[in-house]
């Protein structure tokens, strides 16, 4: 069982995609019995302020979050054909009109809002499923886990499109709901591996048996004891399935299997292709949706990146520690006579 | 023979055999060695340290965590990996040979062909000393490959076998990888790694704390016998005063970066002079009756 | 041995589910797929025979003989001896046949492919962990950035660039089909290959080498700080030695072992990106089922994917057992 989890807690590294670190490390900073908030809080402030990766991901992403919320209020209908078709980028038309008048940049608000609706609604569903797989199956242990585990390890090797191209192939109307569906279901085995190591390594905690003794309901001891310690991990994950919804639907959209009458990025790069934007040169209609998809999806990794550093010290920690006694060194080059200290501290050759 | 005698024995006996060079001699001389941790603000975790190590002694390093002990050995051996770095300070190794090499100059090939060659190290984590995807036999003939190039395979294996028959261990466990062995049989593996140059210096970083009580006397009693046989002398780092005051020549006391006593074990025990010692003394209140008869020495087994 | 065995029986388990899920999707729309077909099939003036209409049933429910048990164990004799029905967008060409053809594009271009990306993300993200501190951190937010970028889109770009552009390289296709009828054994016709091949291969790398390397460097710099590197280095081995031996190949362990989530991710993306170029592979094939209603090639093309997949699951866990001998030992 014990060289079982080597594997598994390896899978779980690479599972979590952008690379949450050490499963394993992860369990000693994270895993505390009910931190104190304030600390936290400032430490979180504190950080955005000295990461720029974490600042760059969030600016990135709130700036979208906004374009979607006001965007489409400040555009004119996207569904408008009174334009005339194909105009490049223009005063009148920031990002130019599609093949079919329509204009750009009301397309691309409207689309920011339709493939961030999908993001949230498939990542809330991957990590309730995570959650229940997961989080439930880890702590129960047993048949339960035996049986959940090989469900979520099934649903992993499956490859996740293909599966959703075939059960989108048997429906005709497709509703947003459906599509979100579909990506959901697809989209939390991953996130339910590493889950599950935590919560069996939570199980063992000297504040969850003490629980366990003192006769709490499981279920209390689940969403009480355990769920607040796991929330750094859930919140790592939930950006990470929204990148895969977003980045699923606009694959799924573009082959033309998206939410029927719905504008999403996906789509609008659907629209490019049946309008054979590329040989007609019409780079404003293909280009703007994907770099959206980019940056948004960037800035979320770059935040799930920096989640990680948190979660597992080394990685930040390694990386400053060597440039700072490089700084270090040549400071004290300079003052040492000996010249000794030059060669005390190797940066790995 | 009776388990505590033998362990109490070989230290006393040292003195004895060495005696020429004992006490006089010295193998490593470290001096105003000062550490920090490159961090905002600075950590000096070691604070003008000096130190001389003799041919053939075991130097004990006690104190508490934290108090810059092991960061004060890997330093000697210019081990000490960001945020530390040394700040200052001289460590000269003098070889048998009679001549002295300047350690904290050493840079490179050089370097690389000093560690392990002349002082060796066992350190604290048996468990995860050893690397976990290949053989014992491979870690041991990395060792002959980089410092013995003119070594043949048969040679390599030979010494091998009989490197792990010298701790103890079953020479048919060169096949075996980390997992398989004890927590005990790892450590035990990691000293006959240390030993496979023939080193005048070995730094052993809390060697058996991670064991139970029985294995770390097994492996003391095997490491003084050993020091015997071999005449290496020993730095043996630990919080366990006690420990050191059994199997220690002398004793360096550290508090805070700084070597705040240090005289020979006797003189610790029975006239601590810094108030700190003192309560590290204190501290351990099995300790009434005569040297090396603590209930870790294993009488009643 | 036991490491082994339960692999394999993980794998066939996995198969069984895969099969499984394929009869139990179409009994599940409200639609009715065999109907559907039937209608299409009938509509291109094509003679609905009552073996047809019990071929179709079989595989996709519809007007039922028997119980759904019985439906169920004969649809897993059919499977067996690879019979996956016929297409009804290239009638009568069995299932089987079309697959054939197209899945030696898929898995020399997107296999290739991904063995490129893996030992380059690899091997530099182990460079990158081991340079850490340096600016060879820098790498990382980009790759980041790389790797959230759609393969489809990166394809459209690419296209756009180097063949709508500056018309360096084809537009569509995976041989130029105007020199050449079909596949054939020349070295006129491979060059044709690797000159149509050229930009969707360069598509996967760039989208997934990302990955790899994050995962990787994320790997070697907490490997970096294990006590048997600090061991090594007290060994006075070589920087080369400990880079591999110690460092690398115990970093290098979840990327092997979690092959599988990555593959799966590559896969998805080539499908997609076979549209854009218009690659005569399964992912284009797949396409053309769904739009075409295609069910029964629909389904087995997602039976021949997931197939693959496992099998390319099955080599990198022998590879895993070789490597890690935790695993080996006692699974």
């Amino acid at each position: 069982m014990a060289d079982e989890d080597i594997r598994e807690s390896l899978i779980a590294v690479q599972a979590t995609g952008a690379g949450t670190a050490d499963a394993v490390a992860i369990d000693e900073t994270i895993v505390r019995p009910v931190p104190d908030r304030g600390s936290k809080l400032v430490r979180a402030v504190r950080f955005t302020r000295r990461s720029p990766k974490f600042a760059l991901g969030l600016s990135f992403v709130v700036a979208i979050v906004l374009f979607a919320i006001f965007g489409p209020m400040l555009t004119q209908n996207p569904r408008f054909s009174g334009n005339d078709a194909l105009l490049p980028p223009s005063s009148e038309h920031w990002l130019g009109t599609t093949g079919l008048g329509y204009d750009m940049l009301a397309q691309l608000a409207h689309g920011a809002r339709g493939s961030l609706i999908i993001g949230v609604i498939v990542a809330a569903i991957a990590v309730t499923l995570s959650v229940l797989f997961g989080v439930v199956g880890g702590y129960l242990g047993g048949w339960t886990d035996e049986v959940l585990s090989l469900i979520t390890n099934i649903m992993l090797v499956i490859p996740g499109l293909p599966l959703i191209i075939v059960i989108s192939g048997y429906m005709d109307g497709r509703t947003l709901w459906f599509v979100a569906f579909v990506l959901g279901i697809t989209a939390w085995a991953g996130s339910a591996v590493v889950l599950r190591l935590q919560a069996r390594s939570l199980r063992t905690r000297d504040y969850v048996a003490a629980a366990r003794v003192s006769g709490e309901k499981t279920s209390r001891i689940v969403f009480v004891e355990i769920m607040p310690n796991l929330l750094p991990l859930f919140a790592a994950q939930f950006l990470f399935a929204m990148i895969f919804a977003i980045l699923g639907e606009a694959g799924l959209s573009y082959l033309g299997l998206g939410a029927t009458g719905s504008i999403t990025w996906g789509t609008i790069l659907n629209d490019a292709q049946v309008g054979m934007a590329l040989t007609r040169d019409a780079w404003w209609w293909f280009v703007p949706p994907g770099v959206m998809i980019a940056l948004l999806g960037g800035g979320l990794s770059l935040i799930n990146f920096s989640i990680d550093e948190i979660i597992n010290p080394k990685l930040r920690a390694a990386p400053a520690a060597v440039k700072s006694v490089r700084k270090a060194r040549k400071t004290v080059r300079k003052g040492d006579h000996t010249g000794a200290a030059s060669t005390t501290v190797k940066v790995d050759a | 023979m009776n388990a505590s005698l033998d362990l109490q024995s070989a230290s006393q006996r040292i003195p004895g055999n060495f005696g020429a060079s004992h006490g006089q001699e010295p193998v490593l001389t470290a001096h105003d060695i000062s550490i920090t941790y490159e961090v905002e603000p600075p950590v000096h975790a070691v604070k003008n340290v000096s130190l001389t190590l003799h041919r053939g002694e075991i130097l004990g390093l006690a104190g508490e965590s934290g108090c810059g002990k092991s960061t004060l050995a890997y330093g000697l051996n210019q081990l000490l990996k960001p945020p530390a770095l040394l700040r200052s300070g001289d460590v000269t190794f003098h070889d048998q040979g009679g001549t002295d090499i300047d350690v904290v100059g050493l840079e490179g090939d050089a370097l690389r062909a000093f560690r392990w060659d002349k002082i060796s190290m066992v350190f604290q984590g048996a468990m995860n000393s050893l690397n976990p995807v290949i053989t014992v036999r491979a870690q041991l003939f990395d060792v002959f490959t980089t410092h013995r190039p003119g070594m043949s395979k048969k040679e390599k294996e030979e010494r091998s076998q009989e490197l792990l028959r010298q701790v103890g261990v079953d020479p048919s466990r060169l096949d075996s990888y980390a997992h398989q062995l004890s927590g005990g049989m790892r450590q035990r593996v990691m000293i006959a790694m240390a030993l496979a140059l023939n080193p005048q210096v070995m730094i052993m970083d809390e060697p058996t704390t991670a064991l139970d009580v029985v294995v770390q006397r097994g492996i003391l009693r095997e490491l003084m016998r050993l020091r015997e046989t071999f005449g290496f002398a020993v730095i043996f780092i630990t919080h366990d005063l006690p420990l050191l005051l059994e199997i220690s020549d002398r004793i360096a006391v550290m508090l805070r970066g700084e070597i705040v006593e240090l005289n020979s074990a006797a003189n610790i025990y029975a006239r601590p002079q810094h108030e700190y010692t003192q309560r590290l003394l204190g501290s351990f209140p099995s300790l009434t009756g005569d040297r090396g008869a603590f209930i870790r020495t294993g009488e009643a087994i | 041995m036991k490491y082994y065995v339960r692999r394999i029986s993980f794998y066939l388990i996995t198969v069984w589910a895969a099969i499984t899920l394929n009869f139990v999707l179409p009994r599940l729309t409200p639609g009715d797929p065999g109907e559907i077909m039937l209608a299409k099939l009938a509509r291109s003036g094509v003679e609905i025979t009552d073996q047809l209409v019990r071929s179709v049933n079989l595989l996709l429910g519809g007007a039922t003989e028997g119980s759904l048990w019985d439906q169920y164990v004969n649809y897993l004799g059919k499977i067996f001896t690879g019979d996956l029905g016929v297409s009804i967008t290239t009638y009568p060409e069995p299932v089987v046949d079309l697959i054939a053809k197209a899945l030696p594009w898929t898995i020399g271009l997107v296999g290739l492919a991904t063995v490129i990306s893996f030992i380059l993300g690899v091997g530099l993200g182990a460079w990158t962990g081991w340079k850490r501190g340096t600016w060879a951190d820098n790498l990382v937010p980009g790759t980041t950035l790389i790797q959230s970028i759609p393969y489809f889109w990166l394809a459209l770009l690419l296209l756009y660039i180097f063949s709508v552009k500056l018309k360096w390289l084809p537009i569509f296709g995976a041989y130029d089909v105007f020199t050449f009828a079909g596949p054939e054994m020349s070295w006129e016709f491979v060059s044709s290959v690797i000159y149509y091949g050229f930009l969707p291969a360069l598509t996967i790398v760039l989208s997934s080498v990302g990955g790899w390397l994050l995962g990787m460097r994320n790997m070697m710099v907490t490997t970096l700080s294990e006590d048997y590197i600090t061991t090594a280095e007290a060994k006075g081995l070589r920087p080369r030695r400990i880079f591999t031996a110690y460092a690398a190949r115990n970093a290098g362990l979840p990327s092997i072992a979690g092959f599988a989530i990555s593959l799966a991710f590559v896969v998805s993306g080539s499908i997609v990106m076979e549209q854009v170029f218009s690659y005569p592979g399964i992912g284009m094939l797949l396409i053309r089922a769904v739009q075409g209603k295609d069910y029964a090639l629909m389904q087995g093309i997602f039976l021949v994917i997931t197939l693959t997949v496992l099998a390319a699951n099955f080599l990198m866990d022998i590879f895993y057992g070789f490597i890690d001998p935790r695993a080996r030992q006692n699974g």
